[in-house]
């Protein structure tokens, strides 16, 4: 009985783990493509760590499983937010059908900080959105 | 025999999720894409390391676990470090 309940948490722990890949694979924009794996693969790497708690009932084991998922928890959305601050800072283009921007102006590239008060654009240096493949300007 | 089929199924999502990760490591436009994609394949290994944790009944697999959590972590902050300061 407590194997099929196993099962059921690790095929949906497995099952999200694919939508995550495949949201890396088809979203048109690098900020979309991280929202699509913070979350989900977060989750399902939760539900299939929480399947191998419920396989072994052990106490020691339990403890070493739940410690992965509070790190994993706490580290995916640092991990993220410091991945998409410096991939804002590198020029990643957004996706074409972006209704809004709230960062524009509001970064300075001179100091790398964040104000809260939008700058015009001749006061500060905007990002400079580059397109395409960044290996092919250095080689 | 039914739950055999389950855990099948399951390892071959895991490496279905692999494959699609994998291509976009190899494809993604920018570098940025490439540090999003080699988190992700740290996560899925992570799943695959439970997965057979549970299938082979040894526990110790999640220790393994535990260090590529650590290691995952740091890596991609030493990452956004990196390409933060390169502009």
């Amino acid at each position: 009985m407590i194997s099929i309940v196993v099962l059921i948490l690790a095929f949906l722990g497995a099952f999200l783990v694919f939508l995550a890949s495949v949201g890396i694979l088809r979203m048109p924009d690098l900020f979309l493509r991280m929202s699509a794996t913070a979350k989900a693969g977060t989750l399902g790497v939760g539900l299939m760590l929480f399947a191998a708690i419920l396989h072994f009932q052990d106490f020691v084991i339990t403890s070493r499983a739940l410690a992965i998922i509070v790190f994993l928890f706490l580290t995916a959305p640092v991990a993220a937010h410091m991945i998409a601050r410096a991939a804002y800072f590198d020029g990643t283009p957004l996706w074409a059908g972006t209704v809004r921007d709230d960062l524009k102006y509001h970064y300075q590239i001179a100091t790398h900080t964040l104000d809260s008060q939008a700058h015009p654009a001749e006061e500060t240096p905007a990002i400079t959105v580059v397109e395409g493949d960044d290996f092919t300007e250095e080689g | 025999m039914i739950i055999d089929l389950g855990w099948n199924i399951i390892f071959g999502l895991l490496g279905l999720a692999f494959i699609l990760t994998v291509f976009r490591l190899i494809h993604g436009p920018r570098l940025p894409d490439r540090v999003v994609s080699l988190d992700l394949i740290t996560a899925e290994i992570i799943a695959v390391i439970s997965v057979a944790a549970i299938r082979a009944n040894q526990p110790a697999f999640l220790d393994v676990a535990i260090i590529l959590a650590l290691i995952s972590f740091l890596g991609t902050v030493a990452f956004a470090y990196y390409i933060e300061q390169r502009v």
